[in-house]
């Protein structure tokens, strides 16, 4: 934390960089807000720790609006995702300088979602919260977000500064492909069933498209007059499914797996599922690959070759 | 789910400018015959075709869809059917991992000297989808008389 700071306050002085985006202290117990700072004093409210769980990159579509050059702390998912928004032109490499950062898993607030709490912290192998009713204690390792039980390893896919070298070599756990094996195993009523069940509890917030790092469009269908598919509760299922397929077919091969859209979803609803099963798609049918490995390339659906399999003869579930 | 004698699905054909469209007109001066219930809308090319317009064709009442396009390696614009290839394969894949019946969407090659291909292919997926019956599952009630 405190060479955090020091690296960052040191660019910001040294003129490298005009600000800095990183997390600052939320509204509410155990939540970090990003937040931009812009010299050495505000850069005294940044913190870093485990429940830094905002995926900043996204944010620099808009302060590549400004002048200069913006300094940004990412955790190792959130490099792909910088690295695939500098692919498609979002981001100019440029005009920001990344400050790599290691990371051992984010908590997932839900675990004191509900529960009056007033403070939480971390101690030893414990997570522990002060609550409207007392102390309480959750084991730490029942307490991460999902996408941290199966992280991809401690590699950057970019970066101007490692922080801790070390951590890179951080290997991947678990098998992020495991559930949706499962649900293609069942039957298509089975399917169908769990996913109309699962869309019927969206409310249409539509946080999980406002977050996802991959959904930049200036102007995004779902906020079209032309569709009547306004940021609204839906009227009939068929409207939940349009939003769902869409949201998800329009980050096909794009999306990291950065796991935002399942973290910020209100409902809980595991939008990860999803995007695997395209991602998993694509890794059986047309090769390996990982959005935001690199920052030159075609994505998979910009690219083709004359083999290709036939859609009627595709994996379908 | 028993399907009425009487049911004729109705199916929606999105057909390329340059190959399969004049395909299916040549299938009709040839005068073979394929189920009226086919409509045909004709695109530039196959890969002009977004998976919203099959989305929104079932909410308007379609119980299948099915996209046409020229022989891989013959696009008039040299590679646009080969990008249609990789979206569809995706698409129909994450329809029928939601458990919408993977039967009801199909792409076929169809040139414009293969009419009496036309005819065979929309013989053979109008009864695959008369067998399904209608499409409920991405049906919208509102577009329905
Ligand atoms: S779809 Fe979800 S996991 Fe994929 S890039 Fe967007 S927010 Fe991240
Ligand atoms: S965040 Fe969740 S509830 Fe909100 S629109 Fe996305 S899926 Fe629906």
């Amino acid at each position: 934390m405190q060479r955090i700071k020091e690296t960052l306050t040191h660019w910001l002085q040294s003129g490298q960089v005009d600000r800095v985006l990183g997390w600052k202290e939320g509204d509410m117990p155990g939540l970090r807000e990003p937040a931009f700072f812009e010299n050495a004093e505000e850069l005294k409210s940044l913190c870093y720790d485990a429940f830094c769980g905002p995926n900043l990159s996204k944010f620099l579509i808009a302060a590549g609006e400004k002048d200069g050059v913006t300094a940004v702390v990412l955790k190792p998912c959130d490099s792909y995702s910088l690295n695939e928004l500098i692919r498609e032109n979002r981001v100019q490499r440029d005009r920001v300088k990344i400050l790599a950062v290691p990371c051992e898993g984010n908590i997932d607030p839900r675990v004191f979602e509900n529960r009056g709490v007033l403070s939480v912290s971390i101690e030893g192998d414990q997570l522990h919260l002060t609550t409207l009713y007392g102390e309480e204690n959750e084991p730490l390792a029942r307490c991460f977000l999902e996408r941290c039980t199966v992280c991809r390893g401690g590699r950057h896919a970019v970066y101007d500064e490692l922080l801790c070298p070390e951590a890179e070599e951080t290997p991947q756990k678990g098998d992020r492909f495991e559930a949706v094996r499962e649900l293609e195993e069942k039957s298509e009523e089975e399917r169908y069933a769990f996913w109309q069940e699962t869309f019927s509890r969206c409310i249409r917030c539509n946080a999980c498209r406002n977050a996802c790092p991959a959904c930049n469009c200036r102007e995004c269908v779902f906020d079209g007059a032309a569709l009547d598919s306004r940021q609204k509760a839906a009227a009939v299922p068929f409207e939940e499914s349009l939003f769902h397929i869409v949201r998800a077919y329009h980050v096909t091969g794009r999306c990291t797996d950065c796991g935002e859209c399942s973290r910020v979803c209100p409902s809980h609803i595991p939008l990860h599922l999803l995007n695997r099963k395209m991602i998993l798609d694509i890794n059986t049918l047309y090769g390996p690959y990982q959005a935001g490995d690199s920052d030159k390339g075609r994505s998979p659906l910009t690219d083709y070759t004359p083999d290709d399999c036939e859609p009627n003869q595709g994996k379908g579930a | 789910m028993p399907v009425k004698e009487s049911f004729t699905p109705k199916i929606v054909a999105f057909c390329c400018n340059w190959c399969s469209y004049a395909g299916a007109d040549l299938a009709g001066s040839s005068r073979l015959s394929y189920p009226a219930d086919v409509k045909i809308i004709r695109v530039p090319c196959s890969c002009r075709v977004n998976p919203m317009f099959l989305l929104r064709a079932f909410q308007k009442g379609a119980d299948g869809v099915i996209l046409c396009g020229c022989h891989p390696g013959d696009c008039h614009y040299s590679t646009g059917n080969y990008y249609a290839r990789r979206r569809m394969t995706l698409l129909f894949s994450m329809l029928s991992y939601l458990g919408i019946e993977k039967e009801r969407t199909r792409v076929e090659w169809v040139s414009a000297a293969e009419g009496a291909r036309f005819a065979s292919v929309m013989n053979d997926f109008v009864g695959t989808v008369q067998k399904l019956g209608p499409c409920r599952r991405l049906e919208d009630v509102r577009c329905k008389e």
